[in-house]
């Protein structure tokens, strides 16, 4: 049987992140939504369906955040062959797609009154969703094999060559000039955004880059859990006993 | 006729490029012995493009706008719809274990195989390419640039589609999760190539769009090989 590479020492880890971090990221997410809905002033331009974008650009953030991550653990797990990296990567794939979904759907809500219409072809919004594509590419592959370690090296395999994604979402609204507006907070010195919208904003990222961090380590403590039971059945069944 | 992979006649291990020759030959061998695949992936491009005219309707104004871009989707589904054979049949008669240990880099031997697939997919396309355009009542100005643009990256697809084909290898319903996996990497491919024939058909300098195409196609030749024999390294564990 396999030894993952100190999973005791990544499961103890993991328990005490977990609750201080799902527990802070949602009390940041209600703050950050109260200011976003209720104080912030409605933008001079998009009057109050702006206030979207307090869900719509972390979720966007983190999608792509997320996928880094997928990436890095399935690139440390395949060239150290360490168990807890494809747990980690395990454990990122659906809050990944997830927060991709999130941003997709509430992007075509912002889209419906601003642009009117719900979908584009452009450039932004396509690369978004073959970012999903490949989130779901990546689910379906690790679980279209009947050894898992062989769906996790196959996937984990996906998930780095789909890295080649990423700097296409990053700089689509750049290379292209389509519907999509362009990064507002691309100047951190001196964002082209007034400061009673950002805070709001940056509030919503840290929550949700902290619920993403707990809901990661649940699901990872799940999966752990789930490989422990499978090596006692295991040895079980082996042992005759 | 003598088995290409096997030893030469001193037992002595062939060189590097006779390795890779050998490879070649016997993909090529193989696919000459079934040209029924082939027929199957012309075929299939042929009857997918045809679909467009019946659904999207006859006039001649709209598929002559639609026709370059219904040409390389239907390209792109017929090479997807050929990846399946492209290890799966060395896999099922342990020739893949012996090119594992063959006396060249795994990654080199992909591309070997990749050349063989481009031979028996990719070129076939390109010459039916512009009977299916002119179908589709396609300026026959930018015919030309359809079948530069299709030669161009038509290497990318096979390429990239290694990938694909080497991560599925013993999947369940590993047919069907290609286009899911393949999509993604797809797309610029597609969108560069249906972006040289407009800017032909609008009087526009196609050389930029043929260059990111090419760029392309450099690229997966540089990486995709490496992935796809990690992918069969792990197929093979």
């Amino acid at each position: 049987m396999h030894r993952y590479a100190n999973p005791t020492l990544f499961g103890r880890i993991i328990d005490r992140v977990r609750g201080p971090a799902t527990l802070a990221g949602l009390a940041l997410i209600a703050v950050g939504l109260y200011l976003g809905l209720f104080v912030a002033p409605p933008d001079y331009q998009q009057g109050e369906s702006f206030r979207i974008m307090y869900v719509h650009v972390p979720a966007a953030w983190m999608s792509m955040f997320a996928y880094a991550g997928l990436a890095v653990s399935s690139a440390v797990y395949l060239i150290w062959r360490h168990g807890v990296a494809d747990v980690a990567a395990k454990a990122i794939a659906p809050a990944g797609a997830a927060f991709t979904a999130i941003a997709l759907v509430s992007g075509a809500l912002w889209g419906q009154p601003m642009w009117g219409t719900w979908w584009v072809w452009d450039a932004r919004l396509t690369s978004v969703l073959l970012l999903f594509f490949l989130y779901l590419g990546y689910m379906v592959l690790r679980d279209a094999f009947d050894s898992p370690e062989r769906g996790a090296r196959a996937a984990g395999i996906l998930a780095v060559v789909g890295v080649v994604n990423l700097p296409i979402i990053k700089f689509s609204v750049d290379w292209w000039n389509t519907l999509h507006q362009p990064a507002t907070i691309s100047k951190l010195d001196a964002p082209s955004i007034h400061p009673s919208m950002l805070w709001p904003l940056l509030l919503m990222a840290l929550g949700f880059t902290l619920l993403f961090v707990g809901i990661v380590c649940l699901r990872a403590r799940a999966e752990l859990l789930e490989r422990r039971a499978r090596t006692i059945e295991m040895q079980a069944a082996l042992g005759g006993e | 006729m003598s088995d290409p992979m096997a030893p030469g006649p001193s037992g002595a291990t062939p060189g590097l490029g006779r390795t890779l020759l050998a490879v070649l030959r016997r993909d090529l061998a193989r696919t000459a012995g079934r040209s029924g695949d082939v027929v199957a992936v012309l075929a299939f491009f042929v009857v997918a493009a045809t679909l467009f005219p019946l659904g999207v309707g006859p006039g001649p104004q709209v598929l002559s706008r639609i026709a370059s871009g219904v040409v390389w989707a239907s390209a792109l589904l017929a090479v997807l719809l050929s990846l399946d054979r492209l290890f799966d049949t060395d896999r099922n008669d342990g020739a893949l274990e012996a090119l594992a240990l063959a006396p060249a880099p795994l990654a080199l031997v992909v591309v070997a195989k990749v050349v063989a697939h481009w031979l028996t997919t990719g070129l076939p396309l390109i010459v039916a390419a512009p009977v299916v355009a002119i179908m589709l009542q396609i300026d026959s100005a930018v015919l030309g640039t359809l079948m530069l643009s299709l030669a161009v990256g038509t290497p990318a697809l096979s390429l990239i589609g290694a990938i694909g084909a080497a991560l599925t290898l013993g999947a369940r319903r590993g047919a069907a999760l290609m286009p899911l996996l393949l999509l993604p990497l797809y797309v610029p491919v597609l969108i560069f190539g249906v972006g040289a024939v407009e800017a032909a058909a609008n009087g526009l300098p196609t050389g930029p769009h043929l260059m990111l195409l090419g760029a392309g196609s450099v690229l997966a030749l540089a990486l995709a090989p490496l992935a796809a024999a990690a992918g069969l390294r792990a197929a093979l564990d």
